[in-house]
């Protein structure tokens, strides 16, 4: 008995001092991406040189993904509509059905999915890229040719994805309203002009960014954080990277890992500062 | 003034420079000079520092004591700004070549000029053409570097090195990978950059025949220190008992 209290004593010190450690790591891996994002942004002026890797970025990330968002957008706009409409029917409220799969689209499902997208797909390759760059000694082959790496790399990716990221989401939140429509009519008896009526209805104009309506850019604008936040951190993962080929399949999972993370919590503060705060 | 006097010493000089990695000692305490417009060949056993020793001299390591000076400056007080300068008068030939993937070997061998300078367009690609010939791939500007042979890569890293017209260039084991008759060509191009040139060249090199061919100097590195430096008729006919040992003409 007073041998397992001594272990315990002794054991609880080391727990606690792993916990330190894993937190203290933790700090410092975001403080890197924070401190790779600003040393990017500070070289924003350089987008214009960069314009054909930017170009290529975008062009890449839109033909990676294009199919994928159509697809899963279409089916979510049709499972929302789908949840929702047999729950109104009840009400006997199914003329909101297009009001409701549009707000979902608009401010959450469009610049989650397509966030959640971008991350497999464009996130993962990124670190991958720039992974197999470092193991391969091409990240000091630029360094020792004095060639500004974040400039070359990691600005077009940045801008390129931050761009890519809001047009990408106005596709999956269009496809996704389309999608509920068709479920709307087929399945809930809901016609498609009621559907739609409700639908623009309740994307009105506030007169506010283009005159767009609230639920339309503050997810456009959630695009554009998360589009950022996945090439910081699939940017940050790739440079470090070292030991070979497990080295570039570790810089991976942790890309994909704590972007899909991040979008969550990003998700959760920018919707509480643009609707509640 | 400094300046003057430094420019004039040799081009790099290490002096009792450690460096280990975790319980691992690499270099313990070495020293050595290269002197402006010479090249000096290092030789010695695999894992014995070698290349570490070629990190350090562009400043891809930093030494953990001890300093490394280049150009009359030591790399470890340089700022990032400095170093870069510093690095421009330099060229690095990679083991491996270490293109970049996703460039073609035109777009390689250019991109120091794209980046660094304001030439234009024609004046890059003429001065890529003639480096590409220097190293006998005339035809290779299309080709990706994943359609090449690692000979190849090896003189498109060669030519990249050579664009900025560098007054040093480090070559790390520029004879690795290729057939004899092209090993001879980059043999006689890196005495050719030195004797008509001026270039100052620190290579590492395990073949005896580059070696003897462009070296002034040769190091022997072993245990972390410069145990042997000596013109290559010396170095070879030394009877230091490491060297006898390495080259197996050890007597039973």
């Amino acid at each position: 008995m007073a041998e397992a209290t001594e272990i315990q004593a002794q054991e609880e010190p080391a727990a606690a001092l792993k916990k330190d450690a894993a937190f203290i790591s933790f700090l410092r891996s975001e403080g890197e991406r924070i401190e790779l994002l600003l040393r990017t942004l500070r070289r924003l002026g350089h987008t214009p040189k960069r314009a054909r890797l930017v170009y290529e970025q975008m062009f890449l990330s839109g033909i990676q993904t294009l199919h994928v968002v159509l697809l899963v957008g279409l089916f979510i706009g049709m499972i929302v509509s789908l949840q929702t409409g047999i729950e109104l029917a009840k009400l006997g409220q199914q003329d909101q059905i297009g009001t409701i799969v549009a707000i979902s689209m608009a401010r959450e499902m469009g610049p989650f999915i397509t966030g959640t997208i971008l991350t497999a797909t464009v996130g993962s390759a990124i670190a991958a890229e720039l992974g197999t760059m470092s193991v391969s000694n091409e990240l000091d082959a630029l360094k020792v040719m004095s060639i500004d790496r974040l400039s070359l790399l990691v600005l077009p990716r940045l801008v390129g994805l931050a761009l890519i990221a809001p047009l990408l989401t106005l596709v999956c939140d269009t496809v996704g309203i389309i999608g509920g429509a068709f479920v709307a009519q087929a399945q809930l008896n809901v016609g498609y002009e009621m559907y739609m009526t409700s639908a623009i209805d309740a994307l009105r104009p506030t007169g506010f960014l283009l005159n767009l309506p609230k639920d339309l850019y503050a997810g456009l604008i959630k695009a554009v954080v998360f589009g950022g936040m996945i090439a910081t951190v699939a940017c940050n993962e790739g440079l470090k990277t070292t030991g070979g080929a497990l080295g570039v399949g570790r810089s991976t999972r942790s890309a994909v890992r704590d972007s899909i993370i991040g979008i969550i919590v990003l998700n959760y503060f920018m919707t509480w500062f643009m609707y509640q705060a | 003034m400094t300046t003057q006097a430094t420019e004039t010493g040799p081009v790099i000089r290490f002096t009792d420079v450690c460096k280990r990695f975790g319980e691992k000692v690499v270099l313990d305490g070495f020293s050595m000079e290269l002197s402006r417009g010479k090249t000096l060949s290092i030789m010695g056993p695999s894992g014995v520092g070698k290349s570490v020793t070629l990190k350090h001299a562009i400043g891809l390591l930093t030494a953990d004591s001890g300093s490394v000076e280049v150009f009359g400056r030591d790399i470890s007080e340089a700022t990032s700004a400095e170093l870069a300068e510093m690095r421009k008068r330099m060229g690095y030939v990679f083991q491996e070549g270490a293109l970049i993937n996703w460039l073609s070997v035109g777009e390689n061998v250019a991109l120091p000029l794209r980046e660094n300078t304001d030439l234009g367009e024609d004046e890059i690609r003429t001065l890529v053409e003639e480096r590409l010939r220097l190293v006998h791939i005339p035809d290779a500007w299309d080709l990706m570097p994943s359609e090449i042979s690692g000979g190849m890569k090896k003189r498109v890293g060669i030519a990249r090195a050579l664009i900025t017209d560098p007054e040093l260039i480090l070559y790390d084991e520029p004879n690795a990978g290729l057939d004899p008759e092209i090993a001879r060509s980059i043999n006689a191009l890196i005495r050719e950059l030195q004797e008509g040139l001026g270039v100052s060249s620190l290579v590492v090199e395990h073949r005896i025949d580059c070696i003897k061919t462009v070296s002034d100097e040769v190091l022997f590195l072993d245990g972390g220190k410069a145990l042997v430096q000596a013109d290559p008729e010396e170095f070879f006919h030394s009877n230091h008992p490491r060297l006898a040992r390495f080259f197996g003409k050890e007597s039973a």
